[in-house]
């Protein structure tokens, strides 16, 4: 898999890329993820037409602290990338990448509803998996493990 | 919605919801114009209390996601706990790992065929199906002690090697097994009321599955042959002669018969495991994840010294991430797991086939018959304890 032309595309919006255990990592900027994504499906050497997974994840106490993860797969090629998006603040935002995978949909809904990362221009940003009337996000690392007691 | 429509409450105390699913459906007469499903009812947190167990500790959890497929789970986290490891895991305890994943995956198939033709008014494939899943869970109580909750498996190996019976039960099982799918064929395949509810609905055609993440037998009725047993072999599938089925139409019918034709081809892989057997450790010898032999515990104090640290600390993977997936009978099932180094994961999310191939139930209802919704509920083979997590 040869990213070199993402590179000369977008510079340095795009980090390093590691590779761990046999499985690449790219890291990028938020600001380029849906026109990066973009281009990992519709690149013909690349073809990620497949997102296996999207996921927050909280770094607390380090910065920045929220990451977005995308699990991508190519059924013509058979190979796999992990997209690696950080996020600061306490109110992170990041664009949606629904016209890119329809399947982002859900995944992105739940990513809002256990970590509140928001996901802009996402037609139906709500919560999945936890009541509407739930507060807090229970997969930040302040949420206690315990829940919290109504008084 | 204009005034036309009937909002109709579909679940999530429904029995053929299979689970505790939620659909809230807009019909106009008989027909569906849109539906809203609703999920979480059986949300527990599971990934938030991964990251306050030891890695040890959390096998226990996979198994409460998808009941039906409880040791695929077990499998998809241990083998990705052992990437993250490096650990080289024997032939053996591979072998033992795949002809499980193969019971496992008869098992489910089997009680989807049950309840889904249940579903659909025949009664009879369901006391059919179920009395061969019996003969699989007494095999998985036999090796682990229990049904449904096998954690028969450990990060590096299994829990125990396998006793002198589980081959033979094995091959007696797949000795008799092809020809008990002929019986459910003979029910259903040609049957015309079958074909009729069956055939032209819920269809999602391949480039629909594969933008909507769709995985496992969803997308292989739809013709794409994906199948990460032959695309990213992992416990020595390649070692192993079987097919892909696969379907062209991508409607419910297609996915009954691409779940007939897997259980075939699953008694076959189990039945080569089984044969072809290797003699050899069955954890992977000096590893630190593996406990020590229970003998050794009572003469040695350095091998209680060393399961007391497992069983209280855990051990400590290094830093870093993987991801690892596995074909459960469900479709892509993986685990992301992010370790800090310490000796809980930092963050453990869970790949669910069934979350991902729900998402594709809004477009195969639209415009079909509210009757037809219960169909391709029951094709979809979801397990709610999966979705929800």
């Amino acid at each position: 898999m040869n990213l070199d032309a993402l590179r000369v595309r977008f510079g340095a919006a795009i980090g390093e890329v590691t590779v761990f255990r046999g499985e690449t990592n790219l890291t990028a900027d938020r600001d380029c993820i849906v026109s990066l994504c973009k281009a990992l499906r519709d690149e013909e050497a690349l073809a990620f037409d497949f997102l296996s997974d999207l996921c927050g994840v909280d770094r607390f106490p380090a910065s920045p602290r929220f990451l977005v993860v995308y699990h991508l797969y190519s059924l013509r090629h058979g190979h796999r990338l992990r997209v690696k998006v950080p996020l600061g603040g306490e109110e992170p935002v990041i664009d949606s990448v629904l016209p890119v995978w329809e399947t982002a949909d859900w995944h992105e809904r739940e990513c809002f509803d256990l970590f509140g990362i928001r996901f802009r221009n996402h037609p139906d940003l709500r919560r999945i998996l936890l009541p509407e009337d739930f507060e807090g996000h229970p997969l930040r690392k302040d949420f206690p493990l315990e829940g919290v007691r109504k008084p | 919605m204009s005034s036309e429509t009937l909002s109709l409450n579909l679940g999530p105390q429904h029995p053929s919801t299979h689970g505790v699913l939620r659909v809230v459906l807009e019909l106009d007469g008989e027909t569906v114009v849109d539906a809203r499903p609703d999920i979480g009812f059986l949300h527990r947190g599971i990934e938030k209390l991964a990251e306050n167990r030891t890695y040890h500790q959390v096998v226990v959890l996979t198994d409460r996601l998808d009941y039906l497929a409880a040791h695929s789970n077990n499998l998809a986290y241990v083998m990705a706990v052992e990437k993250l490891m490096d650990i080289e895991v024997p032939r053996r305890a591979r072998y033992v790992r795949a002809a499980l994943a193969e019971l496992q995956r008869i098992a489910s198939h089997l009680f989807w065929l049950g309840t889904h033709a249940h579903d659909m008014g025949a009664m009879t494939p369901l006391f059919y199906a179920l009395r061969e899943r019996e003969a699989l869970m007494d095999i998985f109580e036999s090796l682990s002690g229990s049904r449904l909750t096998p954690s028969f498996l450990r990060i590096g190996g299994l829990a125990a090697d396998i006793d002198g019976r589980f081959v033979e039960t094995v091959k007696s099982f797949t000795d008799t097994f092809q020809g008990r799918v002929d019986e459910y064929e003979t029910l259903l395949t040609d049957n015309p009321i079958w074909k009729y509810r069956t055939q032209g609905v819920g269809i999602l055609d391949a480039p629909d599955c594969v933008r909507l993440g769709i995985s496992g037998p969803m997308l292989r009725s739809a013709g794409t042959a994906l199948d990460l047993r032959k695309a990213q072999p992992y416990c020595c599938y390649d070692e192993f002669h079987f097919e892909i089925p696969t379907g062209t139409a991508g409607d419910v019918y297609d996915r009954y018969r691409v779940r007939i034709r897997e259980m075939r081809e699953s008694a076959r892989i189990a039945r080569q495991a089984v044969e072809g057997l290797p003699e050899g450790p069955w954890a992977a010898p000096g590893s630190v994840t593996v406990f020590p032999a229970k003998g050794d515990l009572k003469q040695d104090i350095t091998a209680v010294i060393r399961h007391f640290g497992l069983v209280m600390e855990g051990f400590k993977p290094p830093a870093g991430e993987v991801y690892h997936a596995v074909e459960s009978p469900r479709g892509e099932l993986g685990f992301y797991i992010v370790s800090d180094g310490g000796s809980r994961p930092l963050r453990l999310k869970v790949r669910p086939p069934s979350f991902v191939n729900l998402q594709g139930l809004v477009k195969m209802v639209r415009g079909r018959l509210l009757a037809d919704v219960v169909a391709i509920i029951g094709a979809v083979d979801i397990v709610l304890a999966e979705v929800d997590r």
